[in-house]
């Protein structure tokens, strides 16, 4: 060994010798192979390539050596380094991957663990079907028009049709505010949005009319005095009662299922005329089998609105002309839409506010 | 309207083999639908037979009652021959008598089984039935007795009773108020059921002609009345028993047998349609006058009420004044009794709007009333009277007086001109000239047919055929609904959803994804829900506008406000085991102002603009409002540590959500308002404009709706964030040059809102300050009695190059400069 202050006598340096480079390397390579672990790894590089390394030391010798002996040295010093470079790298690589593996292992979790550490929130189904709806009329083209539920009686009775001594004002049972010589009712329909469209547009008009509608009726498993109803308006020339039935046709394809449409039974609206009762194709025995089917109870059909041909009176009175234009209108309930799409049979879960209901519905249906 | 079957095909042939079923969908396809085919003995299964009473001996009991115990004659029903022993309860039979026996093995109606038991000290093997027992109607003075010559005792007795008849019941459209008669529903069979022939008109009979010879009548308002018809029969026997065909009809039809001269008038009035009154003669003083009513004068109704009459009601006199309601019921005064021998038949026609507002002003419904405001057929006054002199006269022993008052004709009905295509143009389908005029004349229309146009005069029995489409309607059903096309119409290009409908639908998906429930609620409220508010009594919120017919006295009016509805539902959930509740709501509310009235205005035009103006004006405001309650945990509480409880600003961060969603930020500041807690309520602002208010809810408010302290809600006004909603929004570029943090902590005076101050630190280093957060709220001692240190992160950045350590602290102090001066802010 030597040291910066022994005596120099380059041609006696024995560190240089090829035996003791290959010795020095091969004992850093066995040290190499050793290391368990990164630790001891650390430990090898600097007992092997340190400052105080017999390979460092040699290597810092080259210089004292003449310059033909250089040359040999150097090789030899060099690549008995690069050799344990190389060892200590790639076993680094090996005890890296072995200590990442067995981390991971070590980190491992219960992922079963429950993970929910937010409220669930939810929409409520009626306003989901109403928006469903309300994308089917879109998609055709259709406009969704609005109006108040508090009304003038003139809009929801007389301008359609239904003076004040029309028979059929005693079929709907109607909510009167205060005081009755006020005019002003809840309307008993969707109807007064499409007398207030027609008003205040002028033809082709298309469009689809969703909201609250309110019956004095007492609230049970069938009946509720707040329920949905969806109205649909057309006039435009030559409309007939066959775009009505096409209209409704595509509304149920739509809503419960391709092949599913709707028939026709003859009725009165004063709104329209002729009217006519739509029923909807049962859309899970589709009208096949019917017998044992819940859904309809054995009918293979499904009472679902009413609809017909605006009356030309009702024109009149909304300012449109009967001779150049006609239209169509239905109406079907929402709430009765979804009972029977999503198998409720009784309507007061809708109205109820039991959270597990809606949140049940997630934000689509 | 029930309709026997076999009452029907008295008038009318169906093919051989038509089922019930068949005839009814054809019914259903043109008009008249099927609401249920009933069959009264449908529940009642085993031996029902006629039986004679042999023996009849009265038994009194230690209890007071008084059984019978019989031996009843039912041939071989028994399948022995022998008398058969009964106990019976009731006392209306005596031995000889033919009764209705149900023998051991029976059932009746509601799963009754009958078997052979012990009672009374006999073995009763099977009763004897009343008209209840048999599901035959409420009656239950006692047992069915049987007119001799019904049966042979051990004959099934289903046939006689008509148990075994099938009844129609169809929904009768005011359009087709035929349908409330047989005659109507035998014309449609005719028209509808394929191969049906025959139809036998039963109003179609030979009449006596008027005479002078008949009861005096005296029509003064011939427009209310335009046609009376009178009859008398005398000589009736009033204990002459109800044929049982007539007494069965009328109870299939849903009417109660009386007596037989009542029964006579209500059997023709199903078979015609045509309402008829019958009265006592000999308590008919004088000439019977028509006339409208002096306001106030009085009468009392068949149903023992005394009715103070309007100007507009049609009354029936005599020399004593108001004798009855014309066409909607009769008085007390000339009642049909137990000892009427002469019977005056009224069968006269009447005004149907008359008939509708009578009725509605007094709450009368009637069967008379109900055919009389839809419009009966006014051509057939006289045949209903004379079928009714015919029963009377034939069942009861009467003899028809040779008078006959006619007054007055019948209306005419309207001629209609139409074009011909005008069924085609309308329906959608290929319907030529020759197949609309027979189909309207299949209806009972009479056509003239020039050109392209026909005129059609619809037939007496249609009085709501009034207009073209009302014709088109009565060739569509005959042709058939069933063969419309289908045809989608192409509908323009179409704008899509409107702005506000497209952010209604963003603030309910915004909600529901920050862990709210939507909750849907009626409208209703009461002062009371206001109370438990705790609202004071000049809180505006208490205006309500009120229903004239609420369902309930609690809730008698249009809220004002979606809380009372959210706090019963969250008390309900909380109630039903849901301890974390979140719910909200979107509904209108109702804000009620004083206004003119709405106008009735006319029909036959487009109204004014003025006119439609005013209307509006008439209706309240109807703003739609957000509200939500929340309760119980925001975040539960788990594996992963403690949960944290919904706080008074879970409801403000709702609203915030809400407003951020739409562009809008939302300006916060103390208020105190019911039924918020009045140290922990947010007014929330947009600009000037109060837009809501969120916070913990008033301990007493917790209470009184059973939800937890500390539960919350927030109310807000959804119109006016909607209509500000951002709706073009630039896009920004942001600096990225490095941002200098500076964090600041100054000590305020615990009244000072942190909002105020951070306000001030913003407006303090307008131009570099990029963003700031309160991150820490601390109080102490060393701070002092109320004083409190808010801690503030401040981010500065430039657009356009790095800040110098200089320029961001003097930028810092410029801030706390401005807290200072404005909020008396010390930096620590
Ligand atoms: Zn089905």
């Amino acid at each position: 060994m030597s040291g910066p202050n022994t005596d120099f006598d380059p041609v006696e340096v024995a560190a240089l010798q090829p035996e003791e480079v290959e010795s020095a390397r091969d004992e850093a390579l066995a040290a190499v192979a050793a290391a368990r672990d990164l630790a001891e790894l650390k430990q090898v590089r600097i007992d092997h390539t340190g400052d105080r390394s017999p390979l460092a030391l040699a290597n810092r010798e080259i210089g004292a050596l003449p310059p033909q002996a250089r040359k040999d040295a150097g090789q030899r010093v060099g690549q008995a380094r690069g050799a344990v470079s190389k060892a200590l790298g790639e076993r680094q690589a090996v005890l890296e991957a072995e200590h990442e593996e067995r981390m991971l292992v070590e980190e491992t979790v219960d992922v079963t663990l429950p993970t929910d550490r937010r409220r669930r929130g939810g929409r409520h189904p009626i306003t989901l079907q109403s928006e469903l709806i309300a994308d089917i009329f879109v998609a055709m083209g259709w406009e969704i028009a609005e109006g108040p539920v508090v009304e003038a009686e003139w809009l929801n009775f007389d301008a359609l049709n239904l003076g004040p001594d029309h028979p059929a004002r005693t079929m709907q049972d109607t909510f009167w505010t205060e005081p009755a010589e006020r005019h002003v009712v809840l309307r008993t329909q969707t109807s007064p949005v499409q007398a207030r469209t027609m008003l205040t547009r002028t033809p082709p008009i298309y469009v689809a009319c969703p909201g609250r509608v309110f019956r004095t009726d007492e609230y049970d498993a069938t009946h509720s005095p707040m329920f949905h109803q969806v109205e649909g308006l057309v006039v435009d020339e030559g409309i007939t009662m066959a775009h009505l039935k096409g209209s409704l046709d595509h509304l149920a394809a739509q809503l419960f299922g391709e092949g599913i449409d709707t028939r026709f039974r003859p009725s009165y609206f004063p709104f329209t005329e002729p009217s006519a009762e739509v029923d909807v194709r049962c859309f899970v025995c589709r009208g096949v089998d019917s017998d044992a089917c819940r859904t309809c109870r054995g009918e293979g059909w499904i009472e679902w609105g009413g609809c017909g041909v605006v009356n030309p009176r009702v024109l009149v009175a909304c300012g449109v002309d009967p001779e150049r234009y006609a239209g169509f209108a239905f109406g079907m309930g929402i709430d009765r839409s979804f009972m029977f799409r999503h198998s409720l049979e009784d309507l007061r879960p809708l109205f109820e506010g039991d959270v597990r209901f809606s949140s049940a519905f997630g934000t689509e249906i | 309207m029930k309709a026997p079957k076999s009452w029907i095909l008295d008038y009318v042939d169906v093919p051989e083999g038509t089922t019930t079923e068949e005839l009814t969908a054809r019914l259903t396809a043109t008009g008249l639908k099927l609401e249920a085919i009933e069959s009264a003995g449908a529940d009642i299964s085993g031996p029902l037979v006629v039986g004679r009473v042999l023996t009849r001996d009265p038994e009194p009991q230690k209890n007071g009652k008084t059984i019978n115990w019989c031996t009843v004659d039912v041939g071989d029903a028994n399948g022995t021959g022998e008398p058969q022993g009964i106990v019976c309860g009731a006392h209306n039979f005596e031995a000889g008598d033919l009764v209705v026996v149900v023998l051991p093995g029976g059932v009746l109606p509601g799963g009754f089984e009958i078997s052979a038991r012990k009672t009374y000290g006999h073995v009763s093997a099977g009763m004897i039935c009343s008209a209840r027992e048999l599901g035959l109607g409420e009656d239950h003075d006692g047992i069915i007795v049987l007119p001799e010559g019904a049966g042979e005792p051990g004959q099934d007795v289903r046939g006689i009773l008509g148990l075994d008849e099938e009844v129609i019941e169809l929904e009768v459209n005011p359009d087709r108020a035929y349908g409330l008669s047989l005659r109507g529903i035998a014309r449609d069979v005719a028209l509808s059921v394929p191969g049906a022939s025959g139809f036998r008109d039963p109003a179609l009979r030979d009449t006596p002609p008027a005479d002078d010879g008949g009861h005096p009548v005296r029509v003064e308002d011939p427009t209310g009345c335009p046609v009376f018809v009178a009859r008398t029969v005398t000589g009736f026997d009033p204990a002459a028993p109800t044929p049982e065909f007539i007494s069965q009809r009328i109870t299939a039809g849903g009417m109660r047998p009386i007596s037989l001269a009542v029964d006579v008038t209500n059997y023709v009035m199903l078979e015609t349609g045509r309402p008829i009154h019958g009265y006592d003669a000999d308590k008919v003083q004088g000439t019977v006058v028509v006339r409208r009513a002096a306001a106030g004068e009085k009468v009392t109704t068949l149903d023992g009420t005394v009715r103070t009459l309007a100007a507009e009601d049609l009354v029936v006199c005599d020399d004593s004044g108001p004798i009855g309601l014309g066409g909607v019921m009769g008085g007390e005064s000339t009642e049909i009794s137990e000892s009427t021998t002469r019977v005056l038949v009224e069968s006269a026609h009447w005004d149907a709007v008359s008939m509708f507002r009578t009725g509605r002003r007094h709450k009368i419904t009637s069967e008379a009333g109900k055919r009389n405001e839809r419009g009966a057929d006014p051509t057939i006054c006289e045949a209903a009277a004379d079928r009714v002199v015919e029963l009377l006269t034939t069942y009861g022993g009467a003899t028809a007086e040779p008078g006959v008052t006619v007054v007055g004709t019948p209306p005419r009905p309207p001629t209609i001109r139409m074009a011909l295509d005008l069924p085609a143009r309308v329906s959608g389908l290929a319907v030529d000239a020759d197949t609309v005029v027979r189909h309207l004349e299949a209806n009972g229309c009479t056509v003239d047919v020039e050109g392209d146009t026909l005129t059609a005069t619809p037939p007496p029995w249609r009085p709501d055929i009034t207009d073209p489409h009302d014709l088109v309607e009565e060739v569509v059903r005959l042709v058939g609904y069933d063969t419309i096309p289908s045809v989608l119409p192409p509908a323009p290009g179409g704008r899509g959803l409107t702005r506000p409908q497209q952010l209604r639908r963003r603030i309910g998906r915004t909600l529901a994804g920050a862990g709210w429930v939507e909750v849907v609620d009626f409208p209703f409220v009461g002062q009371g829900d206001l109370d438990a508010l705790g609202l004071s009594a000049d809180d505006p919120r208490r205006s309500l506008l009120r229903l004239s017919n609420p369902l309930s006295t609690e809730a008698p009016a249009m809220t004002t406000t979606l809380l009372p509805a959210l706090l019963r539902t969250a008390g309900r959930n909380v109630g039903l085991g849901t301890s974390s509740v979140a719910v909200f709501e979107t509904a209108t509310v109702t804000l009620p102002h004083t206004s003119e009235p709405a106008p009735i205005l006319p029909v036959d035009r487009r109204p004014s603009d003025d006119e439609l103006a005013t209307l509006e004006s008439a209706l309240p405001a109807q703003p739609l409002h957000l509200g939500l309650v929340a309760t119980g945990e925001a975040e539960p509480a788990g594996w992963w540590g403690a949960g944290r409880a919904v706080a008074w600003s879970d409801a403000v961060e709702a609203v915030r959500t809400v407003a951020d969603a739409l562009g809008l930020e939302l300006e916060v500041r103390p208020a105190s308002l019911a039924p918020w807690h009045p140290g922990r309520c947010a007014e929330l602002r947009l600009g000037d404009v109060v837009v809501g208010h969120a916070g913990e809810l008033h301990p007493q408010v917790c209470a009184t709706f059973g939800l937890p302290p500390r539960s919350v809600a927030a109310e807000a006004d959804l119109d006016v964030l909607i209509e500000h909603a951002v709706h073009l929004r630039p896009a920004t570029v942001f600096s990225t040059y490095p941002a200098a943090k500076e964090d600041v902590a100054v000590v305020v005076d615990e009244s000072v809102p942190a909002a105020d101050v951070e306000a001030a630190l913003r407006d303090g280093a307008p131009e570099l300050l990029e963003s700031i957060r309160l991150f820490d709220v601390y109080r102490s001692e060393q701070l002092g009695e109320g004083r409190k240190s808010l801690a503030f992160a401040l981010r500065f950045r430039a657009p356009d190059r790095t800040l110098t350590e200089q320029e961001t602290g003097a930028a810092r102090d410029a801030a706390v400069a401005l807290a200072a001066e404005r909020c008396g802010a010390v930096q620590r």
